[in-house]
């Protein structure tokens, strides 16, 4: 990948950061945490990789983007609002009665393809949707983000198991190992072990990458594409809460308000950011 | 066009149904979770091996994967015992299926105390209740195989997702066969003025059985089949209890949460004639040699129908 499209990718990621920043608000609760640590993978994916057609996001040849962590789904918004999906104004009505955007993926907003949130359920309904569009002989693909909290939910590994049983190749696992749940760092509040062990023993290729670097992102993406027979996970090492430092590797913004005060330093923090960025581009 | 059955078998009718269903339209799948032999989904896999999913003893995963199929513009119908399509895969009914209210149909075979045998953890007390209570589902149980047919005729049709349990066992015919079928009508299968009796499956005919004991003794009594649960005809429910000095419900399920409760959900606003429920009382199933053997225990025959007709008209 040539360093300018990184470039433009790594301020993408910033620019989601900043969007998911504005809807957490001040004295609301939103899920920062689990939402910054996905930056760079949802923009690789939205904005270099995936195959969409934001006119029209029921396009069948569309490829899909699935939150099964579903929690997460502000950085989803962040990246459809860039894309036109809805208007900008419905930020600011998150999760509120007036507004679109709901507290989980529901269909009611465009781009969102499935009802998730309810742990461990976004594996299965993408394994369905990659063999529906298997039968239709689709070139669409289909990308599912699970979270390493998530892990633990059993109908996570039956679809594991179903995705290697019936050589889905047209579909894309990513954990977003940030090692940090709800209630604390995922070794201490439920170990769910070697994680890409696990994987390989159900039957998938596995690829392992740091989440945040763009180019290890898109080669990933590339080498599943290239991977036939079997289903492909991307385990991405990530840091929850990415992007502000209060909140870096701590389980205390999963889902917490900001004091105004807090607010402003995210705000400043991704401005330098950007300014470093812009720096670096010149 | 009905699908031609020549079975008492509602889940042999299913079965064959969804073959023809296969014929009809290229995006009907079909997801088994290892009981094809049983539901008979084993038909769809013979004729349409490309289309037929078998997704291993994991119902969970069953459920959403079938929410998958559906988003990708499928048909997807999903199979398993009445127990488990309802009660192991209840957050998934719900979350992936029945929120974005999509068209997946949901086979729960050996319902009620249909499989006599196998006991407890296989029958199904309380599907009806489970999926009835979640917004957006319809609930659908049919009284024999050419009811079967005409549900499974307008099966793909219906908008959102839809709940059909079939009965394991033969069971004798009471659906006149050339009545157009609609989803959502109560039929009326005999008239009278006395009392009124809502059943539902299996119990229609011992409705139709008791109906007839007790014309003898001079008590006429309607026989309403009320195959679609949910939504429930309202309108057709406060009609047909105008006039009758008692009612009764019917249903080879538990009588929380059921076809008695959604009658009475019904009524509740109305001036209405007392109201009996005859079904499981708040117990789980058992093993028993032979289905009928395990319905009397049970109290779900024609006998106890009468009974209760006789004791509410003050006999």
């Amino acid at each position: 990948m040539e360093s300018v499209k990184v470039l433009e990718l790594q301020k993408v990621a910033l620019k989601l950061r900043s969007n998911v920043l504005e809807m957490v608000g001040v004295g609301k609760a939103g899920h920062l945490g689990g939402s910054s640590s996905l930056a760079e993978i949802t923009a690789v994916l939205y904005f270099h990789k995936m195959r969409l057609n934001p006119k029209n996001p029921l396009d069948p040849v569309r490829d899909r983007f699935l939150l099964s962590k579903g929690h997460a789904v502000l950085i989803q918004y962040a990246a459809l609002v860039e894309l036109g999906y809805f208007p900008r104004e419905e930020l600011k009505k998150v999760k509120t009665l007036e507004g679109l955007l709901q507290g989980h993926p529901d269909m009611k907003t465009p781009g969102i393809e499935a009802v998730t949130g309810s742990l461990g359920q976004g594996l299965s309904i993408a394994n369905g949707m990659a063999l529906a569009l298997r039968l239709e002989k689709s070139p669409a693909r289909v990308y599912v983000v699970m979270g390493d909290g998530e892990l633990s939910e059993g109908q996570l590994w039956e679809a594991a198991m179903a995705s290697a049983n019936f050589k889905v190749d047209n579909l894309v696992g990513i954990v977003d190992y940030n090692k940090i749940q709800a209630t604390g760092p995922i070794k201490e509040v439920f170990d769910t072990g070697d994680i890409p062990a696990k994987w390989k023993a159900f039957g998938w290729h596995v690829i392992e990458i740091d989440g945040h670097d763009i180019p290890q992102i898109a080669g990933a993406l590339d080498e599943a594409e290239q991977v036939k027979g079997k289903p492909t996970v991307i385990i991405a090492h990530t840091v929850k809460g990415k992007g502000f430092s209060f909140a870096e590797n701590s389980a205390a913004y999963h889902n917490a308000a900001l004091t105004e005060e807090l607010y402003k330093q995210a705000q400043e923090e991704l401005q330098a950011q950007m300014a470093k960025l812009e720096r670096e581009g010149k | 066009m009905l699908i031609k059955v020549e079975t008492k078998s509602l889940r042999e009718a299913y079965g064959q149904c969804l073959v023809e269903l296969g014929k009809r339209n290229k995006n009907v799948v079909v997801l088994e979770a290892d009981l094809g032999k049983s539901t008979r989904t084993v038909l769809f896999k013979e004729a349409f091996p490309d289309r037929f999913f078998e997704m291993g003893i994991a119902e969970q995963n069953m459920a959403s994967t079938a929410a998958g199929f559906a988003l990708a513009g499928k048909i997807p119908f999903y199979n398993s015992f009445a127990v488990f399509a309802s009660g192991r895969a209840f957050d998934q009914v719900r979350n992936s299926i029945c929120i974005p209210k999509l068209k997946v149909r949901i086979c729960g075979s050996s319902c009620g105390l249909s499989d006599f045998g196998d006991g407890k953890t296989h029958q199904s007390v309380e599907d009806i209740a489970i999926l009835r209570a979640i917004p957006h589902m319809t609930v659908l149980s049919p009284a024999d195989a050419v009811e079967t047919v005409m549900m499974m005729e307008a099966l793909l049709d219906v908008e959102g997702p839809v709940y059909i349990r079939i009965n394991r066992n033969d069971l004798p015919i009471v659906t006149p066969e050339n009545e157009t079928y609609h989803i959502g009508k109560i039929w009326e299968l005999r008239k009278g003025k006395d009392v009124a009796v809502f059943a539902t499956g299996y119990m229609v005919k011992k409705a139709l059985e008791a109906a007839e004991e007790l014309s003898h003794e001079g008590i006429e009594v309607r026989v309403l089949n009320v195959s679609t649960i949910k939504p429930l005809d309202t309108k057709a429910v406060i009609s047909h209890v105008k006039g009758v000095k008692a009612i009764v419900t019917v249903e080879e399920h538990s009588v929380i949460g059921g076809l008695g409760s959604a009658i009475a959900e019904t009524l509740r606003k109305e001036a209405h004639p007392p109201i009996e429920f005859i079904g499981i009382q708040d117990k789980f199933g058992t093993s028993a040699k032979a289905y009928e053997e395990l319905l009397e225990a049970y109290g779900l025959t024609s006998k106890a129908i009468a009974g209760t007709v006789r004791s509410l008209v003050g006999r």
